[in-house]
């Protein structure tokens, strides 16, 4: 194997680590906050740091491996597009950190009837779906499973447009929920931030194994 | 000093030799195929060619615009030097040479019988992978094309070579030891001299086999520029095995894999986004 396949295939484990990374993070800040589990709370925010390390790890490696392989063609949108899934990637371990903030500053657990009016198990289902997807499409090059992508953070958009009438309603007839209708509102802000990063991801894929340019463009 | 044929440079360059003049059959017919002639500079179609039984060259047709740089890639013996080399005729005295097909400058085949072959290569000039100065004055080493046209007024030779110096990036370098010996010079100045060598005559195409593979990475990077600075008066075609100065300098590239073309097409287009996996693999280093 020459050289640049086998640093090509480092960056791709590098890749396919962050991946799991951040993928557990968001595991473990939906179920912080949805069973008031201020212990893995901590635990994420400690696992932060792991993110943001190997984020610059990732980001140095591939640097140098521009400039000391001067890659073109697919190695070349190989190493652009790593650069762009890794920034997304951290943006997706800030959601998970900031939702393990809000877990602390929630004072009791969720109602569950409020978890269920919200859709809370579909969107964080559908964001389980879409992570698998995008491991799937990065690690096999699979480009009909990164295109599935788009249709879901569809549903995650649907869900999270909905939430607000169904706050302003309820809020309105249990006034001693209301922190917990913010923070349920915030936290799904930031699901539904989570679900355009996974878009962006997709996109990134997409140009490295088929040289397209899906950015503003219409998803079919 | 400042030249005086800078502004001359970086304004329309006249040609006062085209191909017309150089084939002794001129027809009407030149008038009306002009647009062809304007839209590409160099055109070969189904081009075979034989070393006896050897086939170098496999059906190749392709189309070069005027004042363009179009790059050749491949792994060696791959024939794109061979290919090269049919634009001026190089290989007609290597024995058994054998060609097909038709390879035409601004309209007209160069491989008819009328050609006048040191017509031909006074346009198609050519300048070679080891800088080969004359063992002569870095004047009279530019001169030297001039004087073998029989071109004998001094002063002409005088502005011509200024004005191929100053075109070769050399002018500032040497315009006081012009008499010195050109063996004096560096490696990377002598092939700027051959350069300048091949504009004193005047040429429209440009052929370079590898002109920087001798080079330090300073000298390629100025003969690089040069290239870019040349690219628009004359077409240019360069055959090189480095891969990022064919992506760095030309506006096509020409992938050959075993007498064949597997692929030609615009340069940023290669390199991102080639059509074939053969030529994919090549360019990133996995075969050749």
């Amino acid at each position: 194997m020459i050289n640049i396949e086998e640093q090509r295939i480092i960056l791709s484990k590098n890749g396919e680590e962050m991946l799991s990374l951040v993928h557990n993070q968001v595991q473990l800040a939906y179920e912080a906050f949805t069973s008031f589990d201020t212990d893995l709370a901590e635990e994420i925010i400690l696992k932060e740091n792991r993110v943001n390390a190997l984020d610059v790890r990732i980001e140095k490696d591939t640097d140098h491996f521009i400039a000391l392989y001067s890659p073109v063609a697919t190695d070349l949108r190989f190493a652009l597009a790593l650069l762009k899934i890794n920034y997304n990637l951290e943006r997706i371990g800030d959601q998970a950190f900031d939702i393990a903030n809000h877990t602390i500053d929630l004072n009791q657990k969720l109602v569950p009837e409020l978890v269920e009016r919200l859709q809370f198990n579909l969107m964080f289902e559908t964001l389980e779906s879409m992570f698998k997807d995008v491991e799937n499409a990065f690690i096999n090059e699979n480009l009909k499973v990164a295109r599935k992508v788009f249709k879901k953070d569809k549903i995650i958009n649907s869900i999270n447009a909905n939430a607000f009438e169904i706050v302003a309603e309820d809020a309105v007839k249990n006034p001693e929920l209301i922190r917990q209708y913010l923070m349920a509102l915030m936290v799904m802000k930031k699901f539904e931030k989570i679900g355009d990063l996974l878009k962006n991801i997709s996109e990134s894929i997409i140009y490295f194994i088929d040289a397209e340019i899906l950015k503003h463009k219409k998803k079919k | 000093m400042e030249s005086r044929f800078i502004s001359e440079i970086n304004g329309k360059k006249n040609y006062s030799n085209t191909m017309s003049d150089m084939m002794s059959e001129k027809t009407e017919d030149a008038k009306t195929e002009a647009p062809i002639a304007e839209k590409y500079k160099l055109q070969t179609k189904d081009v075979n060619v034989f070393y006896g039984d050897f086939q170098a060259i496999k059906d190749i047709s392709m189309n070069i615009k005027p004042k363009s740089i179009t790059a050749f890639i491949g792994p060696s013996g791959c024939g794109k030097s061979t290919f090269l080399r049919l634009f001026n005729r190089m290989n007609d005295y290597i024995e058994d040479f054998k060609m097909e097909g038709k390879i035409k400058i601004d309209d007209k085949n160069i491989y008819k019988d009328k050609i006048q072959l040191e017509q031909l290569r006074k346009e198609v000039g050519m300048v070679f992978q080891k800088p080969n100065p004359f063992p002569k004055s870095i004047f009279e080493n530019v001169a030297y094309g001039l004087k073998i046209q029989g071109i004998k007024d001094k002063k002409l030779i005088a502005d011509r070579v200024e004005k191929a110096l100053v075109q070769a990036d050399l002018w500032n370098e040497v315009k006081d030891n012009l008499s010195k010996s050109a063996l004096t010079l560096s490696g990377g100045q002598q092939q700027r001299l051959c350069i300048a060598r091949t504009l004193a005559v005047e040429p429209s195409i440009i052929l370079m086999d590898e002109p920087t593979s001798a080079l330090d990475p300073i000298s390629t990077a100025k003969i690089e520029e040069l290239i870019h600075h040349l690219k628009q008066y004359y077409t240019i075609i360069i055959v090189t095995h480095n891969m990022q100065q064919a992506a760095r300098i030309s506006d096509y590239t020409a992938f050959f894999y075993m007498g064949e073309l597997i692929e030609f097409d615009k340069t940023k287009k290669i390199f991102t986004n080639p059509e074939k996996k053969r030529t994919e693999n090549y360019i990133t280093g996995r075969f050749g």
